[in-house]
């Protein structure tokens, strides 16, 4: 299992769900407006909390809301960059560019773990 | 707490003269602003809780998509859009309808705190591309944000916050839509959060005063930035038909002055009144007496006489049932129940401590909008007294005189008054407005108690100015030749005793 990621933050389509879903997959959805360089940033910051902490069972999907301005809507989007955990439930979201790990690791319900934080 | 960094001021420019503004439709409203709120600008709305902000913003906009045909864009921070719709069927629109029609979006923005966890740098644009697609998907002019405080609740930065919220209505004034917002007040401050720092054009505030138990709801232009405004507190009310608002000033001293004459529905109390022709038509009319003075029964003549020149008459009765009105007028002679059959006589009874003062006035203002009548009876206005201050009730009082004048209606209204005496005041001060005043007042003399009636004033017209002994009984109200003796006005048993007494020459010479 590896991050979606389009290289230009392009839309990216309805990623693929992984057949046999445990309860540890993270489904995680990464709400972005344009792509500035706090929206690369926040994909970045997030990329390595999850190489760190969920290697192997995670999945990362881009909306670009310039794109698909619609799709604020579902997810209640007000702020960008806004992180949706999707799965596992309940629903988590981090606004913000993600730079501070402890408070994504908060947010993402991984705190518990006792891991090392990266710097 | 930190802070946002104060920005500059831009000054403005107007290159019109007249600040071009978006009616808002709402009834007295548009008047107290002269023309609606300022068109391409932010309103912001402030007052507590249950104060109504909600109600005028979404009026704003429903009216501004059905009768202006300024399509608008409804961001609800609180309430879902199905409480929306309830609430402006409410007032008698379906907000589905219009989304549907594409003349209003919706737009919920739901900022749970519980769910949100906030690192580093982040900004609005979510919001700003969900209201920019709103307003383009319907092509809106007039935006309600109801209310954006909310944000202040979900998120913890508050220096992006406000930076960003200076941004939003910069960024709205570029779009050219006209802006409501609302904000809940503070304590010594115009809103909670401040937001009147970012809203500079136009403030209103609502509030609810609560005088004996009653509340009544009032509106203040607080703020009109490069326009004319009314800035006294105006009370105003919810119905059906939603927000309305009664300047008092709107109402001018320009009804006409009829000089037909219409008779009160008793002959000899015509003849009281300037050659016996009765009163003015649209004058308006007060009995003042003490209880059991026999007020109802004066006022129940005047529209006896009315539906027997076959003129539409409306009574509103606060203290008796209209069966009870029905019954009590039978006893002194007259049936108005063939009246209330044929459709010429209303009885409208209702207790005014119900409603508070507005809500009565807007009443009565309907019912006489819908029935149309000539003639009206309001028995008594004493109850209105209990339900507000002096102010209050006199503001009340003139707005249903102007309203019954500016109509040409002809109105009789009774005042209870508690002593032997008139107190002035205790008929809420309305005296002064009246053009005719009768009083009707009991003697206790001899121990028998007799009733009696005089002309106080009558405008435009000369009046007797004696006080005339009149009787109630089963051939209605009769007044009594007027005796004056040497000791004065003598009435009931003391004035037969006088007048056989001066019959007898021996009992002449004794009696004087």
């Amino acid at each position: 299992m590896t991050a979606r990621r389009s290289g230009a933050l392009a839309p990216a389509p309805r990623a693929p769900r992984p057949a046999k879903r445990d309860r540890d997959f993270y489904q995680l959805r990464l709400y972005v407006a344009g792509q500035t360089a706090r929206a690369q940033a926040a994909l970045r910051n997030l990329e390595a909390v999850c190489e760190t902490h969920l290697r192997g069972k995670y999945q990362i999907e881009v909306v670009d809301l310039l794109v698909n301005p619609q799709l604020a809507r579902g997810d209640q989007i007000f702020a960008v960059p806004t992180l949706v955990r999707q799965l596992p439930p309940p629903m988590k979201k981090i606004i913000g560019d993600l730079s501070n790990v402890e408070r994504v690791l908060v947010g993402l319900d991984l705190r518990p773990l006792p891991k090392k934080a990266a710097p | 707490m930190a802070k946002a960094r104060p920005q500059p001021r831009i000054k403005t420019l107007f290159k019109a003269r007249t600040l071009p503004k978006a009616s808002t439709g709402i009834a007295g409203l548009d008047e107290l602003t002269q023309g609606g709120l300022p068109r391409g600008r932010a309103t912001l709305v402030s007052g507590r809780a249950g104060c109504g902000k909600t109600v005028l913003g979404l009026e704003f906009l429903v009216r501004g998509a059905v009768e202006f045909d300024e399509p608008g864009v409804i961001v609800s921070f609180e309430e879902t859009p199905e409480e929306l719709a309830r609430n402006v069927a409410s007032f008698g629109f379906d907000l589905n309808a219009l989304v549907a029609q594409r003349k209003l979006a919706l737009e919920f923005v739901s900022v749970e705190r519980d769910e949100i966890e906030e690192t580093g740098e982040y900004n609005l644009d979510g919001l700003f591309i969900r209201l920019a697609h709103a307003i383009e998907s319907v092509g809106a002019k007039r935006v309600l944000l109801d209310t954006i405080e909310s944000l202040f609740s979900g998120l913890t930065n508050l220096a992006i916050l406000r930076a960003e919220l200076r941004r939003l209505f910069r960024w709205l004034k570029s779009k050219g839509v006209t802006v409501i917002l609302t904000g809940e007040q503070g304590e010594g401050t115009l809103t909670r959060q401040g937001l009147e720092e970012y809203v500079s054009d136009c403030v209103i505030t609502l509030n609810v005063q609560l005088v004996h138990h009653v509340a009544t709801r009032m509106m203040r232009v607080v703020k009109y930035r490069g326009s004319g405004h009314s800035p006294d507190e105006y009370p105003f009310i919810i119905t059906q038909e939603g927000f309305s608002v009664m300047p008092i000033t709107s109402l001018g001293l320009s009804h006409e002055a009829s000089s037909e004459r219409i008779s009160s529905g008793n002959a000899e109390l015509d003849g009281m009144l300037g050659g016996g022709k009765g009163f003015f038509r649209g004058s308006t009319v007060l009995v003042s007496g003490t209880s059991g003075t026999g007020k109802t029964s004066v006022a129940a003549y005047l529209a006896d006489a009315a539906c027997k020149r076959g003129e539409r008459c409306m009574y509103f009765a606060f203290e008796e049932s209209p069966a009870q009105l029905l019954r009590n007028m039978r006893s002194i002679g007259l049936d108005l129940t063939p009246f209330v059959k044929k459709g010429l006589l209303r009885i409208e009874a209702t207790r005014p401590s119900l409603f508070g003062l507005e809500m009565h006035l807007a009443a009565s203002f309907g019912a006489i909008e819908e029935f149309s009548p000539p003639v009206v009876v309001v028995d008594p206005i004493t109850d209105f007294v209990a339900l507000g201050t002096p102010h209050e009730v006199r503001s009340m009082m003139t707005r249903l005189v102007d309203h019954l004048k500016s109509r040409g209606i002809t109105a009789l209204m009774t005042s209870l008054s508690s002593g032997r005496t008139v107190h002035p005041d205790e008929d809420g001060g309305v005296s002064s407005l009246i053009d005719t005043w009768i009083v009707v007042q009991l003697f206790e003399v001899a121990g028998e108690r007799n009733r009696g009636i005089s002309v106080l004033k009558s405008r435009g017209m000369g009046h007797s100015n004696q006080v005339r002994e009149f009787r109630l009984g089963p051939d209605g109200l009769t007044l009594v030749p007027p005796y004056r003796g040497p000791h004065g006005f003598l009435s009931g048993s003391a004035r037969e005793a006088q007048q056989q007494a001066e019959n007898t020459p021996d009992s002449k010479r004794n009696a004087l």
